[in-house]
């Protein structure tokens, strides 16, 4: 099997590598791809938008229906785990671990069903709890708030500098997986629990289709933007530029919401326990 | 030999990306572990990002943001901006990429909830296994 893998790959590179003696050189302005629609991009990026970054006003204003459609697609992604991994079953527990916080005594209690998760003196814990070391703890406090404004600023400034966003969303998502990793599932289910997590992710996913329905109310095409001037008090082009931001931060809900949602399901597969 | 150097230099970003593409699809094909497997698709979709992006970059352009200041007066040359629709089109990719990876590691943890192992051919031998007691069973 592996003999014949290795001869199927040799060949098929072989003939890609073959091929690209065809292909245009390494930066070639005149190059296929660099001379037709992207020089319109270009040129007209800023007249049509107001928005400096060609990126951010092609991804969301001229392929904003594409975008839409890749943020649903994160949606479904985020279900699809949902729908694997989520353990819907609650198993009849025999008993449960409190941990007494200050002395750290663990208390094993049968039939607990009528205690409370948490206490101010005792914490629930699973079997597979251990101590958290103080240095990961501190740093990671220390370091996830600028890890945030740095998110919401990379989203804010989507239109400016590189950034947006996906961009900006994944950003989000990632300084809360590193507290929850810091910490554990629990202390972080107190913060965003499951049910914030998917709520976020489709109010951005509304928001994002609710800007497209707002410009057909208006009288336009489904995410053309321009006519929404008449509620932003704007000009067309500068009202492209303002519904951009809001497509963005629908993006940044959406992404953020799902990566947390995504972390939640695959680290503790489904069951919502302590995970890693 | 300078006329070689010239070959191998305005085409070595298409080598490096067909040696990702072919160590990807080795991964995805001869690997029996599925974790590798999801490695390998991993591999794959970073070649072709890096495909894209080296087919839209220029010599001597810079990145695809223009100055917010002087709109009016300033008249902009394409050739000082890298192509910025390959960018759009491999932020959407990546966004896939991230997708197709969770759905991937679910269905790993799923499978390995199932079966107890990773390695493809302990499962399929467990399938076939599987089987033939069902079939024993039904001639009975």
């Amino acid at each position: 099997m592996k003999i014949i893998g290795i001869i199927t790959i040799l060949l098929s590179g072989s003939i890609m590598i073959y091929s690209t003696l065809d292909f245009p050189e390494w930066g070639d302005p005149l190059s296929p791809a660099n001379t037709h629609l992207s020089v319109y991009y270009i040129e007209n990026s800023m007249p049509d938008t107001s928005v400096p970054n060609i990126v951010t006003a092609i991804l969301a204003d001229y392929r904003s229906y594409d975008t839409m459609f890749e943020t649903t697609v994160i949606f479904a992604a985020g279900l699809a785990c949902f729908l694997l991994l989520r353990n819907f079953r609650k198993k009849k527990k025999e008993y449960s671990l409190y941990r007494h916080i200050p002395t750290g005594v663990t208390l094993k209690i049968k039939n607990s069903a009528d205690l409370a998760d948490d206490t101010k003196l005792f914490q629930r814990i699973d079997s597979t709890w251990v101590p958290f070391d103080l240095v990961t703890r501190t740093a990671s406090g220390l370091i996830v708030p600028f890890i945030q404004i740095f998110a919401l600023y990379v989203i804010a400034h989507g239109h400016h500098s590189p950034g947006g966003g996906f961009q900006g969303g994944v950003i989000f998502g990632a300084a809360f997986i590193l507290f929850a990793i810091s910490y554990s599932l629990r202390e972080s289910l107190k913060i965003i629990s499951e049910k914030t997590a998917v709520i976020l992710s489709c109010v951005g996913v509304m928001i994002y289709a609710g800007t497209g329905l707002l410009c057909l109310l208006f009288g336009s095409n489904f995410l053309n933007y321009g006519s929404l001037a008449q509620i932003l008090f704007t000009d067309p082009v500068s009202a492209r530029s303002l519904a951009i931001l809001f497509v963005e931060i629908g993006v940044g809900l959406a992404v953020a919401g799902v990566m947390i949602w995504l972390y939640y399901n695959i680290s503790s597969s489904g069951k919502y326990n302590q995970g890693l | 030999m300078d006329n070689y150097l010239f070959f191998i230099v305005s085409k070595f970003n298409y080598w490096g990306v067909m040696i990702l593409i072919m160590i990807g699809i080795y991964a995805i094909i001869s690997k029996q572990n599925l974790i590798k497997k999801i490695i390998g698709m991993n591999i794959f979709q970073t070649a072709i990002i890096l495909f894209y992006i080296s087919i839209g970059s220029k010599k001597n352009a810079s990145i695809p943001i223009l100055h917010h200041l002087n709109e009016h007066t300033q008249k902009i040359n394409p050739d000082d901006f890298v192509n910025p629709l390959p960018h759009v089109l491999m932020l959407t990719a990546i966004v896939v990429s991230v997708a197709t990876l969770g759905v991937a590691l679910s269905l790993a943890i799923k499978i390995y909830q199932q079966f107890g192992t990773l390695e493809e051919n302990i499962i399929n031998n467990k399938i076939a296994a599987d089987n033939n007691r069902q079939s024993v069973i039904d001639r009975l």
